[in-house]
């Protein structure tokens, strides 16, 4: 009977689910290595990725969630911390209570290419550049959709018009994007000789915006692992009363 | 397992002189007979309360570092991830807890409506237990509003907004909820401040559903009163290890969630802040509310729809009065055993429905599985406890179980074993 039941159940969902399936493309699956319960963020890939960010993304684009002190999780040192901090410019009140500009502190969230949202779309001919400190957990698809997205910029069928000043991407909802293609080989120089290809680059910087949107995940994957065994533990021993005290009455 | 073993202790029997809260725990948790034969459906009861105090608990520490205003709440939800110890674990828990919270509750539901908890002489203890359903569906789609994403927005807005529905004072109703004449920062204080109360208020419910539940003691899978002592055993040690051997099996699956894919129930539009001006594409209620909404868009009329979404639930009231038939377990019953599953696949198909737009077929769909959800609690549930005749009954708990089962159904047996 439950397995009827199960069957129907089953049945229905599928049949439902199936004819929800839209003529979006498929976003090509990526490896990461944060992927799975053990997964962690690799450091490298998320200093390269920082770089991508530092010199090309952040151009429009904000952080605006992130300190510069949480730089050292990317495997910074406190120095390296605080020279990346030191090269931006901050607002900041003197004694006197007037408006000046200092050299950014650890202590001091990442600076935004623009003031305001108003600022950024009178800059960019309306469009507002989304901010990233969250982007992979704000998108259908996380980190697979910003990969995709990134990699997305193809000639346009000849059937599509593109509007003015937009243009064409695979995935992005509609195709039509404001954001020109980002990204093009060569167009930072990795320290580590990685060569930057726009593939690379985005895998990086996808890894870098991944850790930006959950900087806990390898603390959670941890515990997560410690507390599963705990309570597998438990439940065993709990199992084992169980049978020992019902045992007098069956 | 003797009347009063507290009794020893010359403090506590000083205490209980005067408070007897030793004799009440071992009245109540120690000694209370249980019938012997209850399966492990029966622990979501104690599953459910257990989710409700961890939620009261990972509510009071994320209250300590959440900031209530439109401005700040979205950035604070932030904070909480990134610089308060913990507080990503705290946050995890409670946002997948409110849905473990629910899963919980339905399937306890669904456990009344297949062993007919429901019946005579436990009218008031389901009643009541429909109090706390609504309660808590207030108190979550409220505490989703909290952290000001795009679908805490839009989501509240299209919520409130159907009390407008409401002939003569709905559009003062939908003021007085937001505080003004859009959804703002008042909807997120008033939000705030009930999302903190409704919880004690469900404690409260909760504890009158637990005095209604001693009254007369669970029912039990094969639905028949105890006839004496041989039927019972106590409440301690028997059902507490049960009890806790589930609690074990449940928080796995809780923790997997938490730990490895805390994000897999929720929305990603939720990670946006809120933004008036920017409607949603597709604006969804999470899991636990999708087949009310789909009840919702189903009618064409939005008063109509209004009325048969709330009336889901309350239905639930009277249905002890419209199940005619006076066998509880639906182990004796084998027409009605049958359409417990088509309600469970019904209201599954309705959540499916109300994730998807409704367009095309989804419509169609959508309008047959309301239909079917109403005539299933009018139509044929009373009819049904007419025309159906029940298998005979056991004569008793203890022969049925002390016969091994064999004799009883062979349609409740893979239920009763883990």
């Amino acid at each position: 009977m439950r397995k009827l039941a199960l069957a129907v159940l089953g049945a229905a969902a599928l049949a439902l689910g199936s004819a929800s399936a839209a003529d979006e493309p498929k976003l090509p699956v990526e490896h990461w290595s944060f992927d799975g319960i053990r997964g962690t963020y690799d450091r490298a890939a998320l200093q390269r990725g920082f770089q991508v960010y530092k010199e090309v993304c952040s151009v429009c684009h904000a952080v605006q969630y992130l300190y510069y002190r949480d730089l050292g999780d990317l495997g910074f040192s406190p120095e390296e911390v605080k020279a990346l901090a030191a090269q931006a410019q901050v607002n900041d009140l003197n004694d006197q209570g007037e408006t000046i500009q200092r050299p950014g502190r650890p202590s001091d969230p990442i600076v935004r290419p623009y003031p305001n949202d108003l600022a950024a779309r009178a800059a960019l001919n309306g469009a507002l550049p989304p901010d990233l400190s969250l982007i992979t957990k704000a998108r259908e698809g996380g980190p697979d959709y910003v990969f995709a997205l990134l990699n997305g910029y193809v000639p346009p069928p000849t059937s599509v018009k593109i509007a003015e000043g937009l243009n064409y991407n695979l995935y992005f909802p509609g195709h039509q994007i404001a954001m020109p293609p980002p990204l093009s080989d060569g167009a930072v120089t990795f320290a580590d000789n990685t060569p930057s290809t726009v593939k690379q680059m985005a895998h990086d910087v996808t890894t870098f915006l991944s850790w930006a949107a959950e900087p806990s995940l390898e603390t959670r994957h941890y515990t997560g692992v410690k507390v599963m065994a705990f309570l597998l533990v438990c439940a065993g021993l709990f199992y084992a009363v169980k049978r020992k005290v019902w045992a007098e009455i069956h | 397992m003797a009347a009063a073993p507290a009794k020893q202790n010359k403090l506590v029997r000083w205490v209980d002189h005067r408070l007897p809260i030793f004799t009440f725990i071992s009245h109540e948790l120690n000694d209370y007979p249980t019938p012997r034969n209850l399966n492990y459906w029966w622990n979501f009861g104690s599953l459910a309360g257990i989710m409700l105090v961890i939620m009261i608990l990972s509510g009071v520490f994320l209250a300590m570092a959440y900031t209530p205003h439109k401005d700040m709440a979205f950035e604070s939800v932030e904070r909480i991830m990134r610089d308060v110890n913990w507080g990503w674990l705290m946050r995890y828990l409670h946002m997948n807890g409110a849905s473990m919270f629910f899963i919980v509750t339905y399937t306890h539901v669904f456990r009344g409506f297949y062993y007919g908890s429901y019946k005579e002489p436990r009218e008031l203890l389901w009643m009541l237990g429909v109090v706390i359903l609504l309660l808590m569906m207030a108190t979550a789609f409220m505490g989703y509003v909290l952290p000001w994403g795009q679908m805490s927005y839009w989501g509240a807005t299209v919520i409130t907004n159907l009390f407008s529905a409401i002939p003569v004072v709905g559009d003062s109703i939908v003021t007085l909820l937001w505080g003004g004449f859009i959804v703002d920062n008042p909807t997120l204080n008033r939000f705030y401040s009930l999302h903190y109360l409704l919880p004690f208020v469900i404690v409260g419910v909760v504890v009158l559903h637990l005095v209604a539940l001693h009254q007369h003691g669970s029912n039990n899978p094969l639905g028949i009163d105890r006839k004496g002592p041989q039927d019972s055993i106590p409440f301690h040690p028997y059902y507490t290890v049960k009890d806790l051997f589930g609690l074990f099996v449940f928080l796995l699956v809780y923790a997997a969630i938490v730990f490895f894919a805390p994000n897999l129930l929720g929305d990603p539009a939720n990670y946006i802040p809120a933004n008036s001006l920017s409607t949603p594409e597709h604006i969804v209620p999470e899991w636990y509310f999708l087949p009310f909404y789909a009840i919702l868009r189903s009618v064409p009329n939005k008063l109509l729809g209004v009325v048969l979404m709330f009336g889901s639930i309350l239905i639930l009231f009277v249905l002890p009065w419209l199940d005619t038939s006076k066998v509880r377990s639906a182990t004796f019953r084998p027409i009605y055993k049958w359409f417990v599953f088509v309600l469970l696949a019904d209201c599954v198909i309705l959540g499916v429905v109300g994730a998807n737009k409704p367009e095309g077929i989804y419509v169609t769909i959508g309008r047959l599985a309301t239909f079917y959800y109403f005539f299933h609690f009018l139509i044929l549930i009373p009819f049904l406890g007419w025309f159906e005749r029940p298998r005979p009954l056991p004569t008793s708990i203890s022969t049925a179980v002390l016969a091994g089962g064999g004799g009883l159904s062979g349609a409740g047996a893979p239920m009763e074993k883990p």
